[in-house]
């Protein structure tokens, strides 16, 4: 269905450079920064601040926790591109503080992801942009309906329907029971109907966890992993890039992304994607560190999904390595002993000296010899293809707008849930049942509107 | 030969339930207004069960009411058995129903139309309409040819439309309880245009009262509190001794019976063609769909204090009589049951309601409107609610005034005349609760307090009785804020009356409203707390409670409707070309085609129209809007 509520979506072109701007539009514009916006007081402001004014404060997560420290500008309705209340918050750059943002935004409930081209659909039919654009606007629209159908099917195939038909399914069910009682209540009747929800309850949370959690696993899959090389001058970094892509080399094709624009080289290992992102110069000079400096890596690594650490085990652990460690602690990473095959004896003492420093996992390569990379590429697929995403038949989320569509369905579960809790009699449960329901509807992108009175139908004999 | 006869401004052709509140609405609203009937003693007849209201129905019922009509105010005067259902459930759900008498509701009925001002009753068949050039009403003809000049035509003609009866392997070519049935006026309508249906249902047999064995029947009572109808009827003005319903069930020889005889069925051996609602299925309906059921509940319900007849709700067929008598002799306390009035299936003419707008005016033939069964619906309270405003909107449009269009989430009136106009109708609409996407705000308590301030606009409301929904509405919002700003403190009495209804002692003080949120208490039990309370009338406490205890949802809702406003704001020009809007897709064109939508939430609503399509057609709107600017 066609709505006019908040949408938000990142405004500028998502690269690890800069600033990235995260625009907000609709009546519940303010409400919704105002909740993620805190002073450095930590008090929330922004709903008091004039329209028209750019504000310094920080966005912060539900623990409070800080994500980053932003610039917010509040323009209300109609002084605005598309004559919305709208919100622009910008943030340092990077995709992953950015994305975190949008996250936030989004978990307030009360903002969804924009569909492309939106806020330009709405400055027009406010008013705010000339005729012109209206046939390009619409163009974009139905493209984006055939982009969608398209996608649909191919995620037919790939079972998630089915997945999402399974809770579909199981809510109906549920929300036919009630409402046939509720209609005709001299016929039907309740009994047992709370054990069954409360499984039901269970059964979905699980299932919808499992598809939300997907999406990291899915992402990867779609997206690769965004990966950077680190090491000291002359530590191996492009011998180590050249047997990695010499394996396999390959190049990902027609996947619009926001995080092409910095990635070097795409590296395919085995069911895994590798983007290398920002390698320029390694070629080169192998000369990350100095060249860039400890700050520029220290961004690059913060970016990345996976750092790969690349020391020369003849040469042994110095300050810039403990540096580096230093850089890779909170992030899912491996050290590579390279040169291995010079060095026999002291490997033992190398890796005890650096135990001391770094968590990460350690393996011994050898670029000569090609020795090290098989254990490099069965690590990477099990640190980041969990169990789940295997056992799961390959059904993964990988867009943005899916996973707001399960989170929001199992945030309805959860209302199911707290409305038992509150004792409140079952038709309070159909408001939600039903809000989950058509949350996964979208993804499938079904017209539903007759199944509840279908369903109510073939299950229960109703009537006078 | 075809003769003048008299000239009115609105005909009404039928008097069942829609044509009464449709007659009525018109004649009130100062027309010179002229009813047709096939039978005077058929007026406001209740051919089929002997109930008012029910779930959803029952909202219908106050709505119309709450708009100016007239059949709360009927069933107060003529129940015989009243009983809020769903009493456990949440306030949206709860429905009030009243058992009938069948002939006290009629005769109360004909009383209130014989004598309205501004309403002639003739029994005639209309077997024509006429329009001129323009295809505009400018009349009707009756049978003998009398000719009368109207400005407006409502067309409530209910089952009588080329009416079959059928049972087993018989055809009485009658209306419903053989009543004439009505020939002509189908091949007048197709003749302008009007794309007709054939729809069916069906009624259970009468059984003589002294051959059932009550004591092998459970009894099933009304509510000792009687909530009226209308919100101008006071309970202790229509409280009288109630008549009781009993109970029953079918079991397997009844299945086993139907189950034998199943060929002779005229449903199953194809001799009906006409579409019946998959709400009211006959019992060999059930017993061939459901299979695993091995009973079906059966009502016993009395028809009226002035017969022995008593109605088998859940038990209508359309078996041969012999079956019919053999199945029906199964039930416990039945085995020497004696049928009346058999039970049959009644097929008739309808039209596809797509063909009309949300007046309930006909799209492609002006002033002509129509209302009840004749428009697909069934049921009593659907009929009357259509009748109602097919009859406001016929006043409305001849007084060149806007037409009263309930939305979605105004009224339960709404969503069916919604549902009809832009839903596919494939089957007699019934209403139920689950239809209504707001039904929190869309209760039975409340619908004086959604509608009044219209009936009152169409002038169908006076202004004494919209000036008391106005103080109802100030002193529910005083006392709603009353309870907001009264703070409780954790003073001893108030620690020891929580423990002593089970709720948590407080930690801080807060308002009167946070207590009235708790599950486990209420408005009326914190009145020991609460020393300024103010006396209000129970009707006031009601909503007061319902907005404090389910604010959360209400106000959830709330900002749905407002999504749901902002679309159905969006006017479609009367002459759009759908073959202009450049990326529709071909399925969206046809239907938006076949339907002419008024607004984009009326166009969201149809099948196959997708979001991306509503987009596209928005955009469309606005920027040809802007280029005529």
């Amino acid at each position: 269905m066609y709505n006019t509520d908040t949408i938000c979506a990142i405004s500028t072109a998502v690269s690890s450079a800069g600033i990235n701007i995260i625009r907000i539009s609709g009546d519940l514009a303010v409400e919704a920064a105002d909740k993620i916006l805190v002073k450095k007081s930590g008090k929330h402001f922004l709903s008091e601040v004039d329209s028209h004014t750019i504000n310094h404060g920080f966005i912060v997560d539900k623990n409070e926790g800080i994500i980053d420290e932003v610039m917010v500008s509040v323009m209300r309705s109609p002084k605005s591109y598309t004559t919305e209340d709208v919100v622009e918050i910008n943030c340092h750059g990077g995709i992953s503080v950015t994305k975190s943002i949008l996250e936030e935004i989004i978990n307030t409930g009360l903002v969804r992801l924009a569909e492309p081209g939106e806020f330009s659909k709405r400055a027009f039919l406010n008013g705010r942009i000339d005729l012109s654009s209206a046939e390009a606007i619409m163009n974009l629209i139905s493209a984006k309906s055939k982009l969608a159908a398209r996608n649909s099917i191919k995620q037919m195939e790939g079972g998630l329907k089915e997945k999402i038909d399974e809770i579909k399914d199981i809510l109906l069910n549920d929300d036919a029971r009630i409402e046939a009682y509720l209609d005709d209540p001299e016929n039907l009747d309740l009994d047992g109907f709370d054990v069954q929800l409360n499984d039901d309850i269970r059964n979905m949370k699980e299932k919808l966890i499992n598809l939300i959690d997907s999406y990291q696993d899915g992402k990867i899959i779609d997206e690769g992993i965004n990966t950077v090389i680190l090491g000291r001058p002359n530590a191996g970094k492009s011998s180590i890039m050249n047997i990695l892509s010499k394996s396999e080399r390959s190049i990902v094709t027609d996947i619009a992304g926001t995080t092409r624009d910095t990635i070097e080289e795409t590296i395919r290992l085995g069911d895994i994607v590798l983007n290398i992102i920002d390698t320029a110069g390694i070629h080169e000079t192998e000369d990350v560190i100095e060249k860039i400096g400890i700050k520029k890596a220290e961004s690059k690594a913060k970016e990345a999904d996976f750092c790969i650490v690349v020391i020369d085990s003849s040469v042994g652990i110095g300050e810039d390595d403990k540096k580096i460690f230093n850089l890779i602690k909170d992030k899912k990473s491996v050290v590579l002993l390279n040169k291995s095959d010079l060095n026999g004896n002291a490997h033992e003492t190398l890796l005890e000296e650096i135990r001391k420093d770094t968590n990460s996992k350690v393996i011994f390569t050898s670029a000569k010899k090609g020795e090290g990379f098989d254990e490099l590429k069965k690590y990477i697929e099990e640190e980041f293809l969990s169990g789940r995403l295997k056992n799961n038949d390959d059904i993964y989320i990988t867009n943005e707008r899916q996973l707001s569509n399960l989170k929001e369905a199992l945030n309805y579960i959860s209302n199911i849930e707290k409305s038992i809790e509150m004792g409140m009699s079952e038709d309070f449960y159909t408001i939600d049942i039903m809000g989950a329901y058509h949350s996964l509807s979208e993804i499938t992108g079904e017209d539903i509107s007759e199944d509840l009175i279908n369903r109510i139908f073939e299950k229960f004999c109703m009537g006078k | 030969m075809d003769y003048f006869y008299g000239e009115y401004d609105v005909a009404v052709v039928g008097a069942g339930h829609a044509g009464c509140e449709a007659a009525l609405a018109c004649a009130r609203l100062g027309l010179n207004t002229i009813m047709f009937t096939m039978s005077t003693d058929s007026i406001a007849m209740m051919p089929c069960n002997p109930h008012i209201g029910g779930s959803s129905k029952g909202h219908i019922v106050r709505e119309i009411d709450a708009l100016g009509g007239e059949m709360g105010k009927n069933i107060d005067r003529t129940y015989l058995q009243i009983k809020m259902l769903n009493k456990s459930k949440g306030p949206a759900v709860q429905s009030l129903r009243a058992q009938a008498d069948k002939q006290e509701y009629s005769r109360n009925m004909r009383n209130v139309v014989e004598n309205q001002e501004n309403l002639t009753i003739k029994q005639e068949e209309v077997t024509d309409i006429i329009t001129d050039e323009n295809n505009k009403i400018t009349g009707v003809k009756i049978l003998t040819g009398g000719i009368f000049n109207v400005k407006a035509v409502v067309l409530c003609t209910g089952v009588y439309l080329h009416a079959r009866c059928i049972v087993g392997e018989t055809n009485i070519y009658t209306g419903p309880n053989g009543t004439p049935s009505a020939n002509h006026l189908t091949e007048s309508l197709i003749e302008h245009g009007v794309k007709m249906l054939r729809f069916k249902t069906g009624t259970p047999a009468r059984i003589d009262k002294r051959t059932i064995d009550f004591s092998k029947l459970e009894e099933q009572g009304g509510d000792e509190k009687v909530v009226p109808f209308s919100f101008t009827d006071k309970a202790e003005d229509i409280e009288k001794p109630q008549v009781p319903c009993f109970l029953t069930y079918t079991n397997e020889e009844t299945h086993k019976i139907i189950r034998d005889n199943i060929s002779r069925s005229p449903l199953y051996s194809g001799t009906i063609k006409g579409i019946g609602p998959r709400y009211c299925p006959s019992i060999e309906d059930k017993v061939m769909r459901f299979p695993e059921k091995n009973r079906h509940q059966i009502f016993v319900e009395p028809e009226s204090l002035y017969t022995n007849e008593t109605y088998l709700s859940g038990m209508s067929s359309s078996m041969p009589e012999d079956v019919q008598l053999k199945m029906y002799r199964t039930l416990p306390g039945f085995e020497h049951a004696q049928i009346v009035k058999h039970a049959y299936a009644i097929e008739y003419d309808c039209i596809n309601p797509d063909q009309l707008k949300a007046s309930l005016e006909f799209k492609n033939i002006e002033n002509l409107f129509s209302g009840g069964q004749f428009n697909g619906s069934s049921g009593y309270e659907e009929a009357a609610g259509q009748g109602l405003v097919a009859g406001i909107n016929a006043a409305m449009k001849l007084k060149n005034k806007e037409p009263l269009i309930i939305d979605r989430s105004e009224g339960y009136i709404g969503v069916l005349i919604d549902d009809l106009v832009t839903k596919e109708t494939l089957e007699p609409y019934r209403m139920m609760t689950s239809r209504a996407e707001y039904r929190l705000i869309l209760r039975q308590d409340n619908a004086d307090l959604r509608l009044t301030k219209k009936g009152y606009e169409v002038g169908l409301i006076s202004k004494e009785r919209y000036d008391a929904l106005l103080v109802k509405e100030t002193e529910i919002a005083k006392e709603e804020e009353r309870l907001y700003n009264t703070q409780v403190t954790t003073n001893a009495k108030v620690q020891e009356f929580l423990t002593a209804h089970g709720s948590t002692p407080l930690k801080t003080a807060v308002s009167m409203a946070e207590l009235i949120k708790r599950p486990e208490l209420d408005y009326e039990m914190l009145k020991e707390l609460d020393v300024n309370r103010p006396e209000l009338a129970d009707d006031v406490k009601v909503e007061v409670e319902i907005n404090i205890k389910y604010d959360g949802y209400i106000k959830r809702q709330l900002r749905q409707v407002e999504q749901f406003k902002k679309l159905e704001k969006k006017k479609i020009p009367a002459d759009i070309n759908y073959d202009d809007v450049m990326s529709l897709r071909i399925e969206a064109r046809d239907k938006l085609k076949k339907f002419s939508p008024a607004n984009l939430g009326q166009a969201s609503r149809i099948q196959g129209v997708s979001p991306a399509d509503v987009s596209v057609l928005l955009v469309y709107i606005e920027s040809k809007y802007r280029r005529q600017q």
